[in-house]
């Protein structure tokens, strides 16, 4: 088979749900959501109205769901999405929302709306209608095991490195251990001081862990470019992987959708519960500090603040600990306005960064984060995604502003207690 | 019968002093809001005048509204303008009955052929041919539609003869009607009320007589000089409808402090009438001020209104119950849409074909 | 057919007809939403979604403070129209007469002089909500014709009602009857418009808030 706008229609049908329903009857046109939205208030383009993005959603739920599309529809008057409709909206749905979920928090009458994002993407899919960027991360994730090509040969040579750094025993493919510990292809190409560091933590807490070799990368371009199944490819990998190897917790590393991939639609898209947990390495580190077996030396002296990964705190829920650890190391951190849950996106979030296409609006819409910084001077900035520090140092260099970006794990292993 | 003497004359006949006519003037013209200027004018043109003749027809009615014009317990000034006037036939009043009556009737038709006034109470039966009212074997139809065209106005008294009245009521078994569902090439003035207030006829012939006119009427054919206010644009209770002060019941603290009566069914502010100002039996009292609720008797239909005790804020109709069918019948339809919105959902994901990697790979087919 | 006649049409046949309009269509709209279902969350929860749903249901009634820098202006006036419409439909005198009338329940009304000044309120609020929609580029991009048609025909319920207590240039029954066929228009046209979000804001509430209760995040 192949895509097609009818295929398209059909992804969305089987999609639509109560709530859906129920969002598409409440919205009053208010606009608000708009002023949420950092692909509108840095381009004052209304088009980037978040509810605008739905549109084709909109109209297969008149048409399918409700009684007087359907007899509109009979009479021909309740139209479907075009083909054409869906390649205008294409850039829509994928190059200026980055699932980023700021809307959902503001709307009056209490849409989800990144809820909707989400599932017009698996119609975009479907119909073909998917960037180009997206799609080959996707391919590669499915058929080399990770969308930038990372394969567990380049695992296991980026193991032997942080062996040596550390000087630690650096566990692949071990049974029965606590932790399962997941990396994103950033990490493994471009931070790789995170495997180290984490080894380091580890250590220091005394807890087993492993990484695994069929089930290293943790991101999921299925999830991001909508398509359910193929999400589910991915996630049934390390779901295989932890179960085979027996761990009581798979930790998902420093990405924000890989987290909510894995933790919030992981079990929905395999069908069944999991046998064991996830957890994000912030919340395993809080968990161990609060147990006290993290412990710390050193304060930082640099003004510091913390940037929040969508999909891990307002789509995530692990706000708390990000501050926890933070403090043990910089207790006078500065927040952003609106830090914590309204804090703003990066930019490339939901599959934007994937997205070639997108970047001249990626790089524009960076001036919220600036302003944001501008407010509060700092000289670093700490946060917890691999696909947020990438996009924030692009966009730092982009607007020539000298702001360090730090991973909070691995500042934390910095500053380990000997 | 009439004469040729005038109403001064007759007047001064009857020992009535100039004075009291003057008053009585002066109250009319007061009433239907002209300068008092005007009163001496009305004065002079009523003394001037002859004898008007007026024909009365009574049809489908309980003679109340005649009731309301003649009987009063002590003589009032209106009663003068049974002076002004020549009452050539009434059937109740007339003296003589039988084919003398209707040879009087006859009389007087021809006699002020195209000059006459003719005044209606009842309303008209239609049905069966109208034979639920007649007179000397004739038909109220028939009786109407004879004389009328011979008359130089129609006043119609009271709300049977102006709307229908009570005998239209639902569900009107005599098929009644109003003397202007009938009669359309006539000035016709419509005096409702049941029973219409005696100085408002008074007040209407007086006009006719000075002006030679008919009074401004309003869309329902009403003089607006009477009918223009609504009652509750007159009520002395109003100030207490304004501050939500309502009774709540005939008995209650709200009651007696004289609160608005509007949740007590009052339909004053849908009613056009003068009793408010002019007020009932010689200007004693009116219904509010006697602590019952207007019943709207000078409006179309007011029979058929919904109850005297529904608030008009109320539905007139049953309407809780009919919400409970729409919400059975909803729920019925609903889960209906709601099975079909599943079945369009199932079959969808039945036929649709899953995603797979080689589908990214190709080109879209649209 | 005169006026008082469409008024006693108006006040009976016309409001059972909107009555069962308004019943039958929000119970279709509510139904063919529900039974959509969704599909159970298998993820392991924070906390109880259900709680979550009805705090949201609660919690997003308050003004959203980082809104209120934006969009105050519509915010407060959408606060003034939405309370000052429910205030009078419920607290006018006349009003409760008619739920009393047709429910056998009634309470406290409040003086005609304060719904007067409510009223005044929410008229004012609505055009300033008109005002907004036209000149906001993002309101004016979303708005359809049925936006503005919403907008009318809430207005004029509003508009006829504050006609009617002060009839000096109107008849009575004439606002009266206009009053209520525009309070039958707005029952009629509710199920089939947005205005259905008087209903399903509770739900979208719920939906979204017990969503984001699971995952530990309060909205
Ligand atoms: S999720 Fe974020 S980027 Fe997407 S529409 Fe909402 S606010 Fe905009
Ligand atoms: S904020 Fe909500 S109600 Fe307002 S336009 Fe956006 S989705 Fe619609
Ligand atoms: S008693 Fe009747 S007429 Fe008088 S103010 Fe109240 S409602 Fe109006």
């Amino acid at each position: 088979m192949s895509t097609s706008l009818q295929q398209g229609l059909a992804a969305m049908i089987d999609k639509i749900d109560a709530p859906i329903a129920s969002f598409f009857n409440s919205c009053v046109h208010c606009g608000m959501c708009a002023d949420a939205c950092l692909f509108y208030t840095e381009t004052g383009d209304p088009k980037y109205t978040p509810i605008h993005k739905l549109e084709p959603l909109r109209k297969v739920w008149y048409r399918e769901f409700t009684l007087e599309g359907r007899l509109l529809k009979m009479f021909g008057l309740a139209k479907a999405p075009t083909d054409a409709e869906l390649v205008e909206w294409e850039t829509l749905i994928y190059d200026s929302c980055t699932l980023c979920g700021r809307c959902s928090m503001v709307c009056p009458v209490g849409n989800d709306i990144v809820y909707m994002v989400r599932k017009v993407r698996e119609g975009m899919v479907a119909s073909g209608h998917a960037p180009a960027g997206l799609k080959e991360a996707t391919v590669r994730s499915i058929e080399i095991g990770s969308p930038m090509g990372v394969t567990a040969d380049t695992l296991r040579a980026q193991i032997k490195h942080a062996a040596k750094d550390t000087g630690l025993d650096i566990p692949l493919d071990k049974a029965g251990v606590d932790y399962l510990l997941l990396m994103s292809s950033a990490e493994i190409m471009q931070f790789p001081e995170f495997m180290g560091a984490a080894a380091q933590i580890f250590h220091q807490a005394g807890v087993s862990w492993t990484l695994s070799s069929t089930a290293y990368e943790a991101t999921n371009s299925g999830m991001q470019i909508g398509s359910s199944e193929l999400a589910a490819v991915l996630v049934k990998r390390i779901v295989d992987a932890a179960e085979k190897l027996k761990v009581k917790t798979v930790i998902s590393p420093e990405c924000g959708h890989a987290y909510t991939a894995l933790r919030w639609e992981g079990p929905n898209l395999v069908g069944r519960p999991f046998t064991f947990k996830v957890k994000h390495i912030l919340e395993v580190l809080d968990e161990l500090r609060a147990e006290g077996k993290l412990r710390t030396e050193g304060l930082e002296t640099e003004r510091m603040t913390f940037h929040d990964p969508c999909q891990l705190v307002r789509r995530g829920g692990v706000h708390d600990q990000p501050r926890n650890l933070l403090r043990m190391v910089a207790p006078d951190y500065v927040e952003m306005e609106d830090a914590g849950n309204m804090n703003w996106c990066c930019g490339g979030g939901g599959g934007v960064s994937a997205n070639e296409r997108a970047e001249p609006l990626r790089i524009k819409v960076f001036s919220r984060k600036k302003k944001q910084l501008d407010k509060i001077g700092v000289s670093a900035m700490v946060t917890a995604c691999s696909n947020c520090r990438n996009m924030l140092e692009e966009g730092l260099e982009h607007n020539h502003m000298d702001i360090k970006v730090l991973s909070l794990t691995e500042l934390i292993a910095e500053h380990l207690a000997k | 019968m009439s004469d040729d003497k005038t109403l001064a004359e007759t007047l001064a006949q009857r020992g009535i002093s100039r004075r009291s006519f003057l008053k009585f003037c002066a109250s009319i013209a007061s009433l239907m809001a002209m300068p008092p200027a005007m009163a001496v004018e009305m004065a002079e043109k009523l003394a001037a005048a002859r004898r008007q003749s007026v024909v009365y027809l009574s049809f489908q009615e309980c003679t109340g509204c005649l009731e309301s014009l003649t009987r009063s317990h002590s003589p009032k000034l209106e009663d003068l303008i049974f002076d002004a006037i020549s009452l050539d036939y009434q059937e109740t009043l007339v003296a003589c009955a039988g084919h003398f009556a209707e040879h009087i009737l006859k009389e007087a038709i021809e006699k002020n052929d195209g000059k006459f006034i003719l005044m209606v109470d009842g309303s008209i039966p239609l049905k069966d041919g109208g034979i639920y009212s007649t007179i000397a074997g004739r038909t109220n139809l028939d009786i109407l539609e004879w004389v009328a065209p011979h008359a130089a106005a129609v006043i119609a008294v009271g709300s049977c003869a102006a709307f229908g009245g009570i005998p239209k009521a639902n569900p009107n078994p005599t098929g009644a009607v109003a003397v202007s569902d009938i009669i359309k090439d006539k000035p016709i003035i419509n005096v409702p009320g049941c029973p219409p207030i005696p100085v408002v006829i008074t007040g209407v012939i007086a006009h006719y007589l000075t002006m030679g006119t008919i009074p401004d009427l309003d869309e329902l054919g009403r003089p607006k000089v009477f009918f223009g206010d609504s009652i509750h644009d007159r009520c002395y209770r109003r100030p207490f409808y304004d501050q939500g002060k309502f009774a709540k019941s005939f008995d209650d603290e709200g009651a007696r402090n004289g609160w608005c009566l509007f949740e007590l069914g009052c339909k004053g502010p849908t009613t056009h009438n003068a009793c408010a100002t002019t007020k009932w039996n010689g200007g004693v009292s009116f219904p509010i001020e006697s602590g019952h609720g207007c019943l709207g008797c000078s409006e179309p239909d007011f029979w058929d209104a919904g109850s005297f005790y529904t608030a008009l804020s109320a539905p007139t109709k049953d309407v809780a119950n009919w919400a409970a069918i729409g919400v059975a019948a909803g729920a019925a339809i609903g889960v209906a849409a709601g099975i079909a919105n599943r079945s369009t959902k199932t079959e969808t994901k039945r036929t649709r074909k899953p995603l797979t990697v080689d589908d990214l790979k190709g080109k879209p087919k649209s | 057919m005169n006026i008082f006649d469409i008024l006693q049409w108006a006040r009976g046949t016309g409001l059972q007809i909107a009555v069962v309009i308004f019943s039958v269509g929000v119970l279709i709209r509510l139904l063919e939403m529900w039974m959509l279902n969704r599909k159970p969350d298998l993820a392991e929860p924070r906390a109880s979604g259900t709680l979550g749903g009805w705090r949201t249901v609660f919690t997003r009634s308050a003004p959203s403070m980082v809104l209120m820098k934006k969009a105050g202006l519509l915010l407060v006036s959408g606060y003034i129209f939405h309370l000052g419409f429910f205030i009078v439909l419920f607290f006018f005198a006349p009003h409760i007469r008619l739920f009393h009338n047709m429910f056998g329940v009634s309470w406290p009304a409040l003086p005609n002089g304060i719904i007067e000044i409510i009223t005044i309120l929410s008229i004012g609020a609505l055009f300033a909500l008109l005002a907004h929609r036209i000149m906001n580029p993002v309101q004016r991009f979303l708005s359809t014709f049925q936006d503005y048609f919403v907008w009318l025909a809430s207005l004029l319920p509003l508009l006829t009602g504050y006609l009617l207590l002060h009839t000096s240039d109107f008849s009575y029954s004439q606002m009266l009857t206009a009053h209520l066929l525009s309070v039958e228009l707005l029952l009629v046209i509710f199920p089939f418009t947005k205005l259905m979000h008087a209903f399903t804001t509770f739900f979208s509430r719920w939906y979204t808030g017990a969503m984001a209760a699971r995952k530990g995040v309060t909205v």
